[in-house]
């Protein structure tokens, strides 16, 4: 095939979408931005899999980066036993996590990876889990040769230490929908069989059909109960011994009833018996609860730092590299670092230039520039070069890991509040019972023989189905809705617990503010290396971090002499250097008349000898819309910052935030985390904004952990909820829905109650019938399942 | 009327089918996934590669 070079013109690459640049490739009329994507596609033409392009447009992933030597650890088998999940002498089978899954495209071309190489059998794609099990002939392709070839289409898969340390889990949704299976059979079979008796039958088939039926209907409410309602009989059992009154309490209670109800009525041919109204109950119950129990399994809500950190990492031994995982680095171990890689452990700079960026782990924006013979703390990102370190602690050790030791990981969240089901159940069985049992004196004083029946038919019609549906159909609702708008949960009930929140901490680096390029430049007349030697100088004496912020940008050796430096707190500088009078800040300090100052951005301003020669221009890089976002929450909560940076940008926070809040900065991990123990310890629900790992602690400890994330398919320290980082602006809707949305349930809970009134006045009567019961339970159940679904959707179309 | 037994145990033993086939179905983990496989349905079967000559 023939390359041809375009000048620059604004095309889009064919296979990833970006703009092409100069160094565009054109190829069968289609343009590349780069030689991997070019690449890529060759690869897919020849071997027949241009669907890929068909599918989708632009499906592909940027290949700008070279894999060069980054796998070689895979061909470590220590490392390949933990990777592999059955292995034989010819095929290896194992599961990827591949976050670059994203389009139906992605599935066609990894299912195809066989025509491409033919080591591999075949594979198999789980899109909602972005995971491809994989079956490969190790005479054929090594795991390293495997995964190489899919990072050099694009899709690499990820590791880290957690998914090697980890056992992986069984899908705990099975024993569930297997209840539900078994419930649905005999709520189907029971209701074919009760319809008869309901209609009415003659009476030549009557005396024959009706203890038949009535034994057929007794033979399958016994699993129903038994198995498929178990999880409600043992949530009661375990509640009353924690003297816990839960929904599970009622709704036990009334299917105990019903059960023994069945058994009296049935085989002493008194009645029908309720099995259609338990096995229905039954049914519909476990329908909510598989409804909320949605998860998001791509995404990861209890990652710790292991899942951060790389598995494996090149040590220098002898001048021979090696590549070693990182649970066997020892101490005294030299290690190599590229550009770009995480350092794993509290080291020793042994060699190279340190330029460390910390901003993931400690909030600071500013990468740090480390000496030879410092340490250099685990969790950092080195940017500038290959590195040389010792390892002076062992990963589980460091300074950063430390902060997992906190009590605070150990034990399980019961911080929690009491949610609103428990709440009304406590109250409801109180009064279920109340009524039952003046139902009972009632009839004791004027119809014995109806004492029975009216006590028991008050404990089965209120059961509270209806009012067990709304809140796992409402929640489970809501959690879908947002998940939509890229705001998703751990579980329904985290819903309810962000309803009931009354403050808000943000952090800063990389949750207010957006975290990459550049932020400062200079504006105005072009500058001369002299001009610039003499800001450089002025600005390195002063201690304010703006002046700091110059100095670094400027980054120059000079020993010039300053005199009468003057520094006037809030406004700037004066100096005179080397003859040069030099005024360095606020434009009204200068005495400038500026046109706009914007509040997305800082300005120094400068003057040489009284002459004007431009502005630096800070820019803040805070997300869009944080403005807004601030003044909405500012109503209704009570708001706190807590920055692990600098107190740079505290004047331009200040204006933003409502002057009761706090702002604090240069705080730690462990200060953060203290920070919103001493807010809880005053009786605040605090929910937690945070982003990195030095939020982790914080997050955790929070009522509420909400970690924002530019990439939600990358790193995110455990929380309760996820949110992808372009939606920052609607937080303030989304508190607010999941608040409309425990006021749908309110009303749900209301309606529930009626139909619940309308049964008891057929049951203190004592003239309750199955035929009632059967009717009114489905009717109260859809009417509340319709009504929560209804509302929730039409308060999420409201929410954007 | 007797007749209605048989019926009942004919409908018995197909409902009954019905669950040992979502039992299994459940067992076999074929709602493990419930997105991919509506988009893997809609693939064409390429032919397999032909080997090129140059």
């Amino acid at each position: 095939m023939i390359e041809i070079k375009k000048p620059k013109a604004k095309t889009s690459c064919y296979h990833c979408g970006d703009f092409c640049d100069e160094n565009e490739i054109l190829i069968a009329e289609k343009s590349f931005c780069c030689n991997g994507c070019k690449n890529v596609f060759v690869l897919l033409t020849d071997n027949n899999l241009t669907s890929y392009y068909s599918i989708e447009k632009t499906p592909g992933k940027s290949l700008k980066q070279s894999i060069g030597n980054k796998f070689a650890y895979l061909d470590d088998p220590n490392i390949q036993t933990k990777i592999i999940d059955y292995i034989d002498a010819k095929i290896a089978r194992l599961q990827f996590k591949i976050p670059n899954i994203h389009c139906s495209s992605c599935i066609y071309l990894l299912e195809n990876l066989y025509k491409i190489n033919e080591g591999v059998v075949a594979v198999r794609v789980n899109f909602l889990k972005k995971n491809a099990t994989i079956v490969y002939d190790i005479n054929k392709i090594s795991l390293r040769q495997l995964v190489e070839l899919l990072a050099s289409i694009g899709y690499e898969p990820s590791f880290n230490m957690s998914d090697i340390d980890s056992v992986k889990p069984l899908n705990p949704n099975r024993k569930l929908l297997f209840q539900i299976g078994v419930a649905g059979f005999c709520f189907g079979n029971i209701m074919l069989v009760s319809f008869p008796e309901y209609f009415g039958l003659d009476n030549n088939t009557k005396h024959y059909l009706s203890p038949a039926f009535g034994l057929i209907n007794l033979a399958l409410s016994i699993p129903t109960f038994l198995y498929s309602g178990q999880d409600y009989l043992i949530g009661a059992f375990k509640g009353l011994r924690k003297k816990l009154i839960t929904i599970d309490v009622p709704l036990a209670l009334g299917l105990v009833v019903l059960f023994i109800r069945n058994i009296y009525e049935i085989l002493s041919h008194t009645g029908l018996g309720y099995c259609d109204t338990l096995a229905g109950l039954i049914f519909f119950l476990l329908i909510g609860k598989w409804f909320q129990q949605k998860t998001y399994d791509s995404l990861s809500f209890e990652r710790d730092y292991k899942s951060y950190f790389p598995i494996s990492v090149v040590t220098i031994h002898h001048n021979k590299n090696t590549t070693v995982a990182i649970d066997k680095l020892k101490i005294g171990d030299r290690i190599l670092i590229r550009n770009n890689e995480i350092i794993p452990t509290d080291s020793i700079l042994l060699k190279g230039k340190a330029n460390i960026d910390f901003s993931f782990v400690s909030g600071e924006n500013e990468p740090i520039v480390k000496e030879l013979g410092e340490i250099i703390f685990a969790g950092g990102k080195q940017t500038s070069g290959n590195i040389e370190l010792e390892v002076k602690k062992l990963t589980e050790q460091s300074y950063l890991t430390q902060l997992w030791n906190n009590d605070i990981f150990a034990k399980e969240n019961n911080s929690k509040v009491e949610t609103f089901q428990t709440k009304v159940s406590k109250y409801f069985t109180f009064a279920l019972l109340a009524i039952a049992l003046s139902a009972a004196v009632f009839w004791a004083v004027y119809d014995i023989s109806k004492i029975i029946h009216a006590f028991t038919s008050v404990l089965i019609i209120a059961c509270p189905c209806a009012l067990a549906l709304s809140s796992p159909f409402a929640l489970g609702n809501a959690m879908r809705n947002l998940g939509r708008n890229k705001f998703y949960l751990k579980s329904a009930s985290v819903v309810e617990n962000i309803a009931n929140m009354n403050t808000i901490v943000f952090d800063k680096t990389g949750t207010i503010t957006q975290s990459n390029d550049s932020k400062i430049n200079f504006v105005g007349n072009h500058l001369s290396e002299f001009e610039k030697e003499l800001i450089f100088s002025v600005t390195q004496n002063s201690i304010h971090p703006l002046s700091k912020l110059i100095a670094q940008f400027l980054d120059m050796n000079s020993d010039i002499i300053l005199n009468n430096f003057k520094e006037i707190t809030g406004k700037g500088i004066e100096a005179n250097v080397a003859g040069y009078n030099v005024l360095v800040g606020s434009a009204s300090f200068l005495n400038i008349k500026v046109e706009e100052n914007s509040l997305l951005n800082t300005r120094i301003y400068i003057k040489i000898n009284q002459e004007y020669k431009g502005c630096f221009v800070i820019n803040h890089k805070y997300r869009k819309g944080l403005k807004q976002v601030i003044s909405n929450l500012s109503n209704k909560y009570s708001l706190h910052l807590l920055s692990g940076d600098n107190e740079l940008e505290k004047t331009y926070l200040q204006t933003i935030f409502p002057s009761q809040s706090e702002l604090l900065f240069k705080q730690n991990p462990t200060d953060k985390l203290l920070y919103i123990n001493t807010l809880q310890g005053n009786k605040n629900k605090v929910i937690m904004v945070g982003d990195g790992l030095n939020d982790a602690g914080a997050l955790k400890a929070a009522n509420v952990g909400i970690s924002l994330s530019e990439n939600t398919a990358s790193f995110s320290p455990s929380s309760d909820v996820i949110m992808d980082a372009i939606n920052f602006e609607y937080l303030p809707a989304y508190l607010q829905y999941c608040k409309n949305t425990m006021k749908v349930i309110y009303v749900s809970f209301a309606l529930s109650l009626l139909y619940n009134l309308i049964g008891l006045s057929y049951a203190v009567s004592g003239t309750l019938s199955p035929v009632i019961a059967a009717i009114l339970m489905p009717i109260s159940s859809v009417t509340v399942i319709g009504f929560t679904s209804i509302s929730t959707y039409l308060l999420a179309r409201k929410m954007k | 009327m007797k007749i209605m037994f048989v019926l009942i145990g004919c409908s018995f033993i197909l409902a009954f089918g019905f669950l040992v086939a979502f039992i299994w179905m459940v067992k076999s983990g074929q709602i493990d996934d419930d997105y991919t496989p509506s988009v893997r349905i809609l693939f064409d079967d390429g032919t397999l590669p032909e080997k090129k000559e140059l």
